[in-house]
């Protein structure tokens, strides 16, 4: 996997599929990116499950945060990380740990590591590093145009409608 | 669509604009309205606290506006754009969100007159200190940089004769000092000449210009590169610190390769106001759909015109870099292979006298203060647009008395140089 360049169809084909997310590092103050992408997912229909050990058993919109991975009520589709990428190794340890693995792990602009990413990988877990869902989901649905940000998209097809007004989807 | 990475003409089509989702309208829709309606309350928190993309209220986004900026940030190669009144409104945009009082930049002296005085006295007001330099001279520069300078700006194609500056040898000045390089891309337009590619790290540039092409609207924009660590230094607070206004928000932090751009929008626009029109915005994208043909034009015309007047009697110089000749040649050639623009300058024999005969002997080329129109134009620049420069201002930005300037139009060439000629008869 070239972790240096993401097909949109590779980023794409996992934003549609996931359903459920586990965000590590996922923060209770509103002005933090963590807390704009738990918001965001949650709007576009994602399940997202907040794991932060310093609000366990409190909720975060409206959500129950987990202290960690291994507190997990059930399995996820994928688990977003919110961590320096230092925290990945051990990280990785945790997901490869947990009873049902997820399909995807993904890491947060700036997060990387290739020896982590290899490991999971190995697991058949598909791995995004350096990215941010949000930003994907919004360029891809082209919902981030509106705020004039080069989606580096083209299409002359009808953009899928969300719920609501202003709000658009991923073609499958 | 695959991961081939689509060519420049394709990108001034395509670029922004998906069929309308309700109508199937191909054509991006002015959307005359001044404010959108929430779904809930909680829909108008996201969309005020910047946690969801999507409009509010047309001072600050509009969905026509965001098609061309969208189409102007993938023209220029850059992460996102922000569109504005005019030229001028994204120049004072762009240092609103950089300085602060006390603050100074240090900007090329080779410029639009309208930009000197922007500059030079408005700016002073807010207590913005210019400094004026020489690009030719890099020294100039450096020594002029101190703590408080926030920035470096150039034009990548100066007015009014057109040279092309050595984008790259400013922006490793820039870069040296932590500071980043703002160009203003009017003249050359992102089809000569992608300044972000040379390491400019925010495009601003007027799209009453080439972009629109025909004349009829005014507009700027503002292209961020997304390519200047913002929070590497405390030199800008409006994006490195916590904004009180968004709950603490840090914009670099959130927002990061495009921050700049949104901190244009969400802070200044916002604030100080000068939205464009949503009309003016569309008249400006089917202008841009041109773009590519209409530029070439422009310059294959403009360099037939210099060569006829490099050979005309009653000429006594003409200051265009696509001239083999010219001392600009080889760094124009360099940086902007397809074409040198269609702007330049000339001088009349017999001086200001004569050069102001031939501005009023003209018949279909248009007296007038524009710039990159389908129409050929002509300025007499110290009578007008550097009219309140001292003399030794206007020779300094390549404006002296004697100076004509052309910016070449689309029309037939032999028609606009039979013009040149009977008006030059005239002089």
């Amino acid at each position: 996997m070239d972790h240096d360049h993401y097909s949109d169809a590779y980023i794409g084909s996992i934003l549609t599929e996931v359903k459920t997310v586990a965000i590590i590092g996922a923060s209770a103050n509103e002005a933090r990116p963590s807390y704009f992408v738990m918001k965001y997912l949650l709007n576009k229909g994602f399940e997202v499950t907040p794991v932060n050990p310093g609000q366990a058993g409190k909720e975060i919109l409206g959500q129950m945060t987990c202290a960690s991975l291994a507190e997990l009520p059930g399995p996820v589709d994928m688990v977003d990380i919110f961590r320096a990428s230092a925290a990945v190794p051990g990280i990785t340890d945790e997901i490869l740990a947990m009873q049902t693995l997820p399909k995807v792990v993904w890491m947060q602009l700036t997060v990387r590591d290739d020896e982590s990413a290899a490991q999971l990988e190995e697991r058949g877990i598909r791995v995004v590093m350096d990215r941010c869902p949000k930003i994907e989901f919004g360029r891809l649905s082209h919902e981030i145009g509106w705020a004039g940000i080069n989606s580096k998209t083209l299409s002359s097809r009808k953009p899928q409608l969300g719920n609501g007004f202003q709000s658009f989807g991923i073609r499958k | 669509m695959s991961q081939r990475i689509p060519g420049f003409e394709t990108l001034a089509i395509h670029s922004g604009a998906q069929p309308d989702p309700a109508t199937g309208a191909r054509i991006t829709p002015i959307y005359q309205t001044t404010a959108y309606v929430f779904n809930d309350t909680d829909h108008a928190a996201s969309l005020f606290g910047l946690q969801a993309f999507g409009n509010i209220y047309t001072r600050i986004m509009n969905p026509t506006q965001a098609v061309l900026e969208e189409r102007l940030a993938a023209l220029e190669g850059g992460t996102a754009a922000l569109a504005v009144a005019s030229g001028h409104a994204a120049q004072m945009l762009v240092f609103h969100t950089i300085m602060t009082s006390g603050d100074n930049f240090i900007s090329a002296r080779r410029l639009y007159g309208g930009s000197i005085n922007q500059f030079g006295h408005s700016f002073k007001n807010f207590g913005w200190e210019v400094r004026w330099a020489d690009v030719d001279k890099p020294e100039t520069i450096s020594s002029q940089i101190d703590e408080r300078t926030k920035a470096i700006f150039i034009e990548s194609f100066a007015n009014p004769a057109g040279f092309v500056t050595d984008i790259e040898a400013m922006a490793k000045i820039a870069h040296d000092h932590g500071i980043p390089l703002i160009v203003d891309n009017t003249m050359a337009s992102p089809y000569l000449v992608r300044p972000i590619e040379h390491g400019a790290d925010i495009v601003v540039r007027s799209l009453t210009k080439f972009l629109g092409g025909h004349g009829n609207s005014m507009g700027g924009v503002i292209v961020d590169g997304g390519t200047f660590d913002w929070s590497a230094s405390d030199k800008y607070p409006m994006l490195s610190k916590p904004r009180d206004e968004y709950a603490g928000v840090v914009l670099h932090e959130t927002f990061g390769n495009f921050a700049f751009a949104i901190a244009c929008r969400v802070l200044g626009l916002r604030d100080l106001g000068p939205a464009i029109a949503p009309m003016n915005a569309f008249l400006i994208l089917t202008g841009i759909e041109t773009l590519a043909l209409r530029m070439q034009r422009h310059c294959d015309n403009a360099l037939a015109v210099a060569k006829h007047l490099k050979a005309h009697p009653k000429v006594e110089w003409v200051e265009y870099s696509g001239l083999e000749d010219h001392h600009n040649h080889a760094l124009m050639k360099r940086y902007s292979p397809k074409g040198s623009g269609s702007v330049f300058t000339f001088g009349v024999k017999g001086g200001y006298e004569a050069g102001v005969k031939f501005v009023e002997g003209v018949e279909i080329i248009s007296h007038l203060a524009n710039i990159g129109d389908t129409r050929t134009l002509v300025i007499h620049p110290a009578s007008t647009t550097h009219r309140q420069l001292t003399d030794e201002q206007r020779a300094l930005a390549g404006a002296g008395n004697d100076v004509v300037r052309l910016s070449i139009g689309i029309e037939n060439v032999d028609d606009i140089i039979a013009d040149i000629d009977q008006a030059l008869d005239k002089a």
